[in-house]
């Protein structure tokens, strides 16, 4: 399979925009994925559950921004250049 | 090393006991100071001669002394601020420390790579908190042998692909870039799970990358068994070293994954244990994958 650098970055792309879409009230909160809700395994090791909430969480808090920007530039360079 | 000494002054030998002037020559040195002796008058006549007429003008005018104060001032200016702003990106010392290698640390690294069955002690050397140098403890990660491994395996493959007639120069960068995606891949998946499991490790990203370039040295000796005695050679030989990277990443990623009692030995029951036991075993099972991945269509 020929990867190149440039399919990786748009799978990055593509995963992060994924995880930046999930709604919190809306979708996260209905199937028990919601923030709220994991809190409370101060002490203990948080399981692996836990972990992966905090870091869609923190993924979407952190990216939301640069992915306006990274979004815009990849839509203005595919048109451009196909 | 002993080169100011043996070069050249053999006939000497016997003056140098006595204290001769060779004693408080620099150290440094790799090569006899022929400048020094009789040849001054020499120096003073070539080395000078095309530079003399021109050079003491250049030298003599202010305006371009000027110059080259400021000229010479400007370089190291500018040096200085690269090097300050390019370690911000790149910790250049830290990379460092992980080519500080020596000859007989590669071999044995080697060695041990396609053998690690005699191997006894496993664990890293630390002094005051911070690892050895992989010069002197053979278990500390290197990055030489996975980018030189990475850039022989280019050159095999090209090699391979040029005995089949399929070779173009294009080719070479792509296997490049693949290679170097699924590499990429394979290091933010393991950090992922690393994440998830909360393991409290000092495995830096750096040292991951290192681990995941250890497969490289199988592959080559996968595709070169195969170019020499076509596909059972290498497929043997792809077995063997499958099987000796994946005994190589457990025993090493063993100890710095797991928790103290369990890398001893002792089973250790809860879940915690078992499941970083399931995370070093993903890992190393990934590495036979990624080999055979990314060798199986290069032997035909």
């Amino acid at each position: 399979m020929a990867f190149t650098l440039y399919a990786l970055i748009q799978t990055a792309i593509l995963l992060t925009n994924a995880i930046a879409v999930l709604h919190e009230e809306r979708f996260l909160s209905k199937i028990g994925w919601g923030a709220e809700q994991s809190i409370g395994g101060f002490g203990d090791e948080p399981g692996i559950k836990a972990q992966l909430l905090n870091l869609i969480r923190s993924v979407r808090t952190v990216m939301r921004v640069p992915l306006i920007a990274v979004n815009a530039v990849c839509i203005v360079l595919l048109l451009l250049f196909g | 090393m002993e080169y100011p000494n043996q070069s050249g002054f053999r006939q000497q030998a016997g003056v140098r006991m006595r204290g001769t002037p060779g004693d408080p020559r620099d150290p440094s040195l790799l090569f006899d100071d022929t400048s020094a002796g009789g040849d001054k008058h020499d120096l003073s006549g070539v080395g000078k001669g095309p530079g003399v007429c021109p050079g003491q003008a250049l030298i003599s005018d202010p305006m371009s002394n000027l110059a080259l104060a400021y000229g010479s001032s400007l370089a190291s200016h500018g040096r200085e601020m690269m090097d300050k702003n390019l370690d911000r990106f790149i910790p250049i010392s830290k990379l460092k420390y992980y080519f500080a290698v020596d000859t007989v640390y590669v071999g044995k690294k080697l060695g041990l790579l396609v053998f690690p069955y005699m191997h006894d002690n496993w664990e890293v050397i630390y002094q005051q908190d911070t690892p050895v140098a992989p010069r002197f403890d053979i278990n500390a990660p290197d990055l030489y042998i996975p980018v030189m491994g990475f850039i022989t395996y280019i050159l095999v493959a090209g090699l391979a692909l040029g005995t089949q007639n399929r070779f173009s120069p294009e080719i070479l960068g792509i296997q490049a870039s693949s290679a170097l995606v699924w590499l990429i891949i394979e290091v933010l998946a393991v950090l992922l799970s690393l994440y998830l499991v909360t393991v409290n490790t000092d495995l830096t990203t750096i040292d991951l990358v290192a681990f995941s370039g250890y497969k490289y040295v199988g592959m080559i000796v996968g595709v070169i068994a195969g170019l020499l005695f076509g596909r059972m050679g290498y497929h043997l030989s792809l077995l063997w070293c499958c099987v000796s990277t994946f005994v190589f990443t457990i025993r090493t990623l063993r100890l710095k994954i797991l928790s103290e009692a369990a890398a001893e030995g002792r089973l250790v029951r809860g879940a915690k244990n078992q499941l970083r036991m399931y995370l070093t075993m993903a890992i190393a099972a990934a590495q036979p994958v990624f080999m055979y991945w990314l060798t199986f269509h290069l032997v035909r």
